[in-house]
């Protein structure tokens, strides 16, 4: 119990994942915090490479959660941005206002 | 060692719990503050994974530019709060389980999972002795040397996130005043006064 091993990181990780998908799941009205529940997703991966990283010793793990935090801040501005030029047109950010291309 | 034991417990209860907490908050803005509290619990988990360098640059990148980015937009755009939570009961269900059924898969995969007796063998950049190298001169070694490719793709994709936010949102609004400085020094005498010469008695027309 009180030795921490490598499964110890990945259920943590794993929960965060799962809790990532749900809040994707269940927040139909807002996008913003979909935006939030993409980025729990990204901090679970990050948190599985550096798990395997410590333990196998090895550092290109976080060479890879390096690049994941770069596209996880680009992935974030171009979103917002995404979400700001919607807001200005729709005045609302409401998931299901979202269908506009569906003809 | 039971101090490091304690102190995992202790952020991964707080990242679990604050994670939740961004997903139930009623108010974005304290969504985005659960957050923040996430990603400090996950710098936690990363020191003592032995990446400071990684924690330090989780604060640094998330805290410091995503979750302010947020704040700012969150905060820009006026939100009805009391309306958010329609719909939250009709989706319930099935998030819960989809949620469920990936946790049993992460919990199958994990469960069944055994390193290869060959995976020491098969390491890209083995960790150097921690006495001898910190952290984060062992990363910047590798980082420069054998990802350095990497490293350009990493500058790049910013570079476009960049070139692609101030693409969507720059916009030219009619009806504005700008001062535009070459208009006005390029101002000639000849299209702004005219000398009218006016007869005695007659005024101008």
């Amino acid at each position: 119990m009180l030795h921490v091993g490598l499964g110890h990181y990945l259920t943590v990780s794993a929960i965060l994942f799962t809790l990532g998908i749900f809040g994707i799941f269940l927040n139909r009205k807002n996008l913003i915090v979909i935006l939030m529940s993409i980025e729990l997703m990204l901090l679970a991966v990050n948190i599985n490479l550096v798990a395997f990283s410590s333990f196998m010793h090895d550092l290109a793990g976080q060479i890879f959660t390096m690049l994941v935090l770069t596209v996880a801040a680009a992935e974030a501005a171009i979103g917002l941005a995404i979400v700001v030029v919607f807001y200005r047109n729709r005045r609302s950010i409401e998931v299901d206002d979202i269908n506009q291309m569906k003809g | 060692m039971i101090i490091a034991s304690l102190a995992f417990y202790l952020f991964s209860f707080i990242a679990v719990i604050s994670a939740l907490n961004v997903i139930f908050q009623r108010n974005p803005v304290h969504s985005v503050l659960w957050l923040i509290l996430t990603f400090f619990n996950a710098a936690g988990l990363f020191v003592l994974l032995g990446a400071e360098f990684l924690a330090m640059l989780l604060i640094v990148v998330y805290v410091g530019a995503v979750a302010v980015l947020f704040l700012f937009v969150v905060m820009m755009l006026d939100i009805n709060v009391t309306m958010i939570r329609e719909g939250f009961m009709k989706y319930l269900p099935v998030g819960a389980f989809i949620g469920v059924v990936l946790l049993v898969e992460l919990a199958l995969v994990y469960g069944g999972w055994a390193m290869s007796p060959q995976a020491e063998a098969l390491r890209l950049a083995p960790t150097p002795d921690i006495t001898q190298i910190d952290n984060t001169k062992a990363l910047g070694q590798i980082m420069y040397t054998q990802y350095v490719y990497v490293f350009q793709a990493a500058g790049l994709v910013l570079l476009v996130a960049m070139i692609g936010s101030i693409v969507l949102t720059l916009r030219r609004r009619p009806g504005v005043r700008k001062q535009n400085i070459s208009v006005q020094v390029s101002r000639r005498k000849e299209e702004t006064v005219e000398v009218v010469k006016v007869p005695t008695g007659k005024g101008i027309a």
